[in-house]
């Protein structure tokens, strides 16, 4: 059996976050949120719009059921992510976060010396801390050193559905880690998904796969299912990869 | 009266409430947080919170994201 996976002392009982944005509408968002069977769903901070005032997305997230999990997107340094922190907790009124801090808008790439420095404020001030990474196990351990609750290393950049381009860092990540590791960001397929778990991840956070497929409430539903297969196969004992083959059909009575 | 609202340079009511601003843009039980000139403003304090010249005030709301 798989162990329970708990992120700082409390038991999420399903492996699939799922991000809330680039939807076409609110009502598919909940849909596809309802479909995919996640307790954790990031949000973001952003300004209201006066001229053009949309939707509030809370409205349509059942704080009961779901698990709000803010991010710091748009954080360019340290200062930026722990200013966009504190307003996200005011406005989600709990203190989870995932740490965000991204300064170059072409490949989203999170800098690692300002979220090590951000996490570091951010703890003292009470925040369970989710960082957002590169896949960098040096970083990571710091991060967990600092008291981050988990670590969320990237397959590949945000929203570019390459998959895992980092599978060998990753693996050492969890080899090394004592936190929960949740793959996030790239991941574009549910195929992607099998693997982040076969790699031993915990969890994975998957946005645009699901909000931009042609149908995100049935591609929703394919990446619950991609989650319980991995865990399924996991949890049966996959059989052990070998250099040589080994015959599946009986070595005798050939007719020879 | 001049302000700095979400980035931009606002003209508002003279000495004006928090409430009061966001009674005139629809606002009043959104779902949202203000920040006046880089410190939160508690709900509570909206009615009591007045605003003067040149001061810098981001309503913010959570939105979809990654």
């Amino acid at each position: 059996m798989l162990k329970p996976l708990v992120i700082a002392g409390r038991e999420i009982r399903s492996r699939l976050f799922l991000g809330t944005g680039k939807f076409p509408n609110s009502a598919v968002m909940a849909q596809a949120l309802e479909a995919s069977g996640a307790e954790i769903v990031t949000v973001a901070l952003r300004r209201v719009e006066f001229e053009n005032p949309r939707d509030d997305i809370i409205a349509h997230i059942d704080q009961k059921k779901y698990l709000l999990l803010p991010n710091t997107s748009g954080a360019r340094d340290a200062g930026e992510a722990v200013r966009i922190a504190r307003l996200a907790r005011a406005a989600s009124g709990w203190n989870w976060l995932k740490l965000e801090v991204t300064p170059e808008p072409n490949y989203l790439l999170p800098d690692p010396v300002e979220t090590l420095k951000a996490a570091e404020i951010l703890i003292k001030e009470g925040f369970i801390v989710l960082p957002y990474i590169n896949a960098d196990p040096v970083l990571a351990k710091r991060l967990q050193e600092a008291g981050c609750a988990a670590v969320m290393p990237l397959g590949s950049p945000i929203g570019s559905g390459r998959g895992i381009k980092t599978a060998d860092q990753i693996r050492i990540i969890i080899q090394q880690a004592t936190v929960p590791v949740v793959v996030d960001a790239g991941l574009g397929l549910p195929s992607h998904v099998c693997q982040a778990f076969e790699l031993g991840a915990d969890a994975v956070l998957v946005n645009t796969a699901v909000a931009a497929a042609q149908d995100p409430v049935q591609m929703a539903k394919a990446f619950k299912l991609a989650v319980e297969s991995s865990l399924a196969g996991l949890e049966a004992g996959p059989m052990s990869e070998g250099d040589a083959a080994s015959a599946s059909s009986p070595l005798t009575g050939f007719l020879r | 009266m001049k302000i700095k609202l979400n980035g931009q340079e606002t003209e508002t009511c003279e000495a004006g409430t928090i409430l009061a601003l966001l009674e005139n843009y629809g606002l009043k039980d959104k779902p949202l947080v203000v920040e006046l000139n880089g410190s939160i403003i508690k709900r509570g304090q909206y009615d009591e919170a007045r605003l003067n010249e040149g001061d810098v005030l981001e309503i913010v709301r959570l939105v979809g994201g990654g």
